[in-house]
């Protein structure tokens, strides 16, 4: 597609929308290798610092009367522990620090993402793929570590028809297989998409006779990506509830 | 966007540093982020579960504990403010209760003393009226027997120059018997 807009040379408008998903290494230009020191290894890296920043610097006094910073983080603590406790019940608790910490990852790199100049991890396909095949590969070997066999009871509708039952099973195990598939397209799709449409907006920006419309559509998708950011991260971490249930109590 | 060697943009970026096709999709860049990725995911879940989350939900145990101590303490407060108005009340009726009774004291002594003023006074009256009439009778006997006195005398001369000789005992009885009359 890049390449296609070199060839029109003429072309006021120089697209290269996806350029900023480039992964560069942070010193020099070598190869990128599995261990080089990268944009993506940085914008994390602010990631996991603004996430120590609100939730250790933020709650170091301890005050009973929250300081902003800890009223912040308090708020989404007693988010996510409510959204766990609900949705997965008493004993899913426990698992709180990890949901905890993959929303924490989500929502930060979502939001650092917008900052103009950032780097987006969670647009690339190869962290959100991790993240939704952990969450997939740990809650599966998790059910039948708590459950055993019965785990395969999720697949099984008991209350169904008997003859269902079959192609209920084969619905069931294809929708369970096809949900780290979504987990992981879902927030990469939409966070990418969004950033595309953002560097398109400012390519047209280039233009004079274009640009004022060009910019409140930039305003425009800006907020709109303000509300998706949160949202994507609030999806990730509910469904991940919803499975953690799942795991925990197979029984319909 | 600085223009690179062909060998050493690889096989996603072309010769003017653009992407090739989507970086995302890039095999050569994912091991780098899945590593990266890993390495922050645990730091993050370290950071969290060892000192963020404890910490946060120990302030917010703490705070509870002090919200629920001060609405006891308030709750006590409260009590005691109820006590201490009934007490208020308690004390304001016995004081009333109290000046009504010395009123009704001071109203019943005044009352005895007047009554006792009043008798005294009455006997003073009576015995003032008594001595008056004692007067008045005396005064009144005095006259009936100055009146008999001039009446005989007058009686006496008047048969003297009558001519008849005045018997004392026989005026006297005529002149007592006119008298009644």
């Amino acid at each position: 597609m890049a390449t296609e807009e070199y060839s029109e040379g003429g072309s006021v408008f120089q697209f290269h929308p996806l350029d900023q998903f480039i992964v560069k290494p942070l010193f020099g230009d070598g190869p990128v290798s599995w261990y080089t020191p990268t944009n993506v290894t940085l914008w994390m890296a602010i990631a996991l610092l603004a996430i120590v920043a609100v939730f250790v610097l933020g709650s170091r006094g301890r005050a009973i009367i929250p300081t902003r910073l800890q009223s912040v983080g308090e708020l989404l603590y007693g988010f996510i522990y409510k959204m766990v406790e609900d949705v997965t019940g008493k004993d899913g608790v426990k698992y709180f620090p990890y949901i905890m910490s993959l929303f924490l990852f989500i929502l930060f790199s979502n939001y650092l993402a917008l900052i103009p100049m950032s780097y987006s991890p969670t647009s690339m396909i190869a962290v959100t793929v991790i993240l939704g095949f952990g969450v997939f590969i740990a809650i599966t070997i998790l059910g039948f570590v708590k459950n055993g066999p019965a785990f395969l009871g999720l697949f099984w509708m008991s209350d169904a028809p008997a003859f269902l039952r079959p192609i209920i099973a084969i619905i069931e195990i294809i929708s369970y297989f096809v949900r780290p598939v979504s987990l992981s397209i879902r927030l990469a799709g939409n966070i990418a998409a969004g950033h595309v449409v953002l560097k398109v907006f400012a390519t047209f920006a280039a233009a004079a006779l274009i640009s004022p419309a060009a910019i409140l559509g930039i305003i425009a998708i800006y907020g709109l990506e303000i509300l998706v950011c949160g949202i994507q991260a609030y999806v990730f971490t509910i469904l991940t509830c919803v499975y953690l249930k799942d795991a925990l109590h197979p029984a319909h | 966007m600085a223009t690179e060697t062909t060998d050493v943009a690889g096989v996603c970026v072309d010769a003017g540093g653009s992407a090739l096709g989507m970086p995302q999709l890039c095999a050569d860049w994912m091991p780098n982020q899945i590593f990266w990725l890993v390495i922050t995911l645990i730091a993050v879940y370290f950071v969290m579960s060892r000192v963020a989350l404890p910490r946060i939900s120990a302030v917010l145990a703490e705070r509870s504990g002090t919200i629920t101590n001060d609405i006891a303490a308030a709750e006590e407060l409260k009590n005691k403010a109820a006590e201490a108005e009934a007490a208020y009340d308690q004390a304001l009726l016995d004081a009333r209760a109290e000046a009504n009774k010395i009123v009704a004291e001071a109203k019943a002594e005044i009352q005895a003393e007047l009554d006792v003023e009043l008798q005294k006074a009455d006997a003073q009256i009576a015995a003032k009226t008594a001595e008056s009439e004692a007067a008045i009778a005396e005064i009144r006997e005095g006259a009936v027997k100055s009146v008999t006195e001039v009446a005989k005398a007058t009686a006496k001369e008047l048969v003297v120059a009558m001519g008849g000789t005045a018997d004392a005992k026989t005026i006297t009885a005529a002149v007592t018997a006119r008298m009644k009359g």
